[in-house]
């Protein structure tokens, strides 16, 4: 077990360390001078030299990346052009937002999706199911930023059960937080639905055509029995790798959803800093986002053989 | 003979009428689509304005389809770009092996482990946000997953037979990958290349609601929606449709994908 955890984890160097060159070169792209874009175009020249000095920019690129590389490993991202705060701890207080949202989200959209996605693979072409992948398919087809324009004008105008935009936090006013993070968990829930509905269909249908389940039938047991103990058991795998994918890429994809619902969160503070040309913060984000992402599939994974126990023993 | 699948015949249809709206938005629209007229701001749909007007008085209608014009080509292109450079990459990596296909991968793998619309940020933060960044930024961020998919079916032919055969033949690699290798990938890259036209548009229609994709006064389904925004409480119409055009395009691509991927590749029937 502990080996699997190791190479699991060993498996993510290669690729987080790609992932920390292209961010660094990212900003090296950028015509001109790496200290200036840093500190904006108010800056003294001074801090410019201090800066220059510290970045190590008098050095060859592969040393600007050590010591680049160096910072972060401290958790020393730089500080932000326009506010001037550290990068790590403005990150930290907006990913709490969003990873609220996201998690609560897609929490819900699993424990319904799933069970649904495999009884439209029990009752496959029964009209269950083709309402069920019908209804999937065009929540897969509606856009988040769309979906939850529509839950804002059809809740927060029309019937004004709900405030329109904005956010509270949860040690403010716990209820006034619920109210105003109903919404935005709605709206990525429906869309999340429409992604794990079809996977879970998929998978279920696929392990219902194996022989082990005809065999299962043959010798006897109940419908209930086949489909508990051997079908939905090992059709989970699947969805279950597809829910790390999912976090991931909602995270990259957050933004939307934040700006409809005006949201302080990750995903508009990367956007924000784009429109500032605030490339500490940017690059931050970015490598920020990645780590969060390369994490949330190495869990998904280590906890595979929870749900699939024929993997431990490989 | 069998007749096609619903999903595939419904696809279709709503591909083709995006694609008629299209290529009639580029060549006329009803009213001119960015002229300003603040007589008839923000009008209902009616008889004149079919779709009604936004918040300069232009006609959403002419709007929408020169918006339809502007992402399908910035899509098409998108995907075409991704697609051709993802095959070489794929062809040349699966192909020659060693130590190119090893550097390549690894940074290739890297990068599919980043969420697509994540890789075009960070490169519209370097490149700017204008039509062609976004055609860069996007290409540049499917490009792996393309050339992940023709390295893997290069990889699985070029122990055939028929592959040895030729070169046997003294055929040179160039004329064996074009004439024996390349025609097999065409099957799944056809799978891939359309879903990846609807994450192509999906991707340019979120990066324009935030205001990083094609700039105003130019108009794109996305920053209709996003100027929707300050006026929905007077004109819902103005966040109704363009959202309804991006749906409706997305669901038809996805039905087609689907219905694409169950005829060519039987294994993954019914995902």
């Amino acid at each position: 077990m502990l080996r699997f955890i190791a190479r699991r984890v060993l498996m993510a160097v290669p690729t987080l360390f790609i992932m920390a060159v292209s961010v660094f070169a990212l900003i090296r792209f950028i015509p001109g001078d790496p200290a200036a874009l840093m500190l904006g175009d108010m800056a003294d020249p001074a801090g410019l030299s201090d800066l220059r000095e510290r970045l190590g920019l008098n050095h060859s690129l592969p040393v600007q990346f050590a010591i680049w590389f160096g910072n972060i490993f401290q958790g020393d991202l730089g500080h932000s052009i326009t506010s001037s705060q550290p990068v790590l701890p403005l990150i930290l207080d907006r990913f709490w937002i969003s990873a609220k949202i996201v998690l609560i989200a897609v929490l819900f959209a699993t424990l319904v999706a799933v069970p649904a996605g495999m009884i439209a693979a029990w009752r496959q072409n029964s009209l269950l199911d083709l309402v069920l992948v019908g209804a999937a398919t065009i929540l897969l087809s509606v856009p988040t930023f769309w979906l939850g324009l529509l839950l804002l004008i059809l809740f927060g105008l029309k019937l004004e059960w709900l405030p329109i935009v904005g956010y509270v936090s949860f040690s403010e006013d716990p209820l006034a937080a619920l109210l105003y993070i109903v919404m935005p968990i709605a709206t990525l829930f429906l869309h999340e639905m429409g992604v794990l509905i079809r996977m879970s269909r998929a998978s279920t249908l696929e392990v219902l055509r194996l022989d082990y389940i005809t065999h299962a039938r043959a010798k006897g047991l109940s419908e209930g029995a086949v489909l508990m103990r051997h079908a939905f058991k090992n059709a989970f795998g699947p969805t279950w790798t597809l829910i790390g994918l999912v976090l991931g890429n909602l995270l990259g994809g957050i933004a939307v959803v934040e700006t409809v619902f005006t949201i302080p969160g990750l995903g508009r503070l990367l956007v924000d800093s784009i429109f500032a040309r605030d490339y500490p913060v940017i690059q931050g984000c970015l490598l920020f986002i990645a780590f969060v992402y390369v994490v949330v599939n190495i869990v998904v994974d280590l906890l595979y053989p929870v749900f699939d126990p024929r993997v431990t023993a490989e | 003979m069998r007749f096609a699948a619903p999903n595939a015949i419904l696809g279709g249809l709503i591909i083709g009428v995006l694609g008629v709206c299209a290529l009639f938005g580029a060549l006329w629209t009803p009213f001119d689509p960015l002229k300003i007229n603040f007589a008839a701001r923000l009008q209902p749909p009616g008889p004149v304005y079919w779709l009604g007007t936004d918040e300069f008085g232009r006609d959403v209608l002419s709007r929408l389809m020169t918006a339809a014009a502007t992402s399908v080509w910035i899509s098409l292109l998108t995907v075409t770009a991704a697609v051709s450079a993802g095959t070489v990459i794929g062809m040349l990596t699966g192909y020659l092996r060693g130590w190119t296909d090893r550097i390549l991968m690894a940074f290739n793998d890297a990068l599919l482990a980043f969420p697509g619309i994540l890789l075009a940020l960070g490169l519209l933060a370097v490149m700017g946000a204008n039509k062609y960044g976004i055609i860069l930024a996007l290409g540049l961020a499917y490009t792996p997953s393309v050339a992940r998919v023709v390295r893997g079916t290069v990889l699985s032919l070029r122990e055939k037979e028929y592959v040895d055969a030729s070169r046997v033949m003294g055929n040179s690699e160039a004329y064996t990958m074009a004439r024996h290798i390349l025609p097999n990938c065409i099957a799944p890259l056809t799978v891939l290349a359309t879903s990846m036209f609807g994450w192509v548009l999906l991707a340019e229609s979120a990066l324009s609601f935030l205001g990083l994709g094609v700039p105003p006064p130019a108009p794109t389904w996305g920053n209709m929606l996003a100027s929707s925004r300050s006026f929905i409480t007077q004109a819902v119409w103005l966040g109704i449709f363009p959202g309804l055009c991006i749906s409706l395009t997305l669901l038809g691509i996805n039905l087609l994908g689907d219905a694409l991927r169950d005829k060519l590749d039987p294994r993954m029937r019914g995902v």
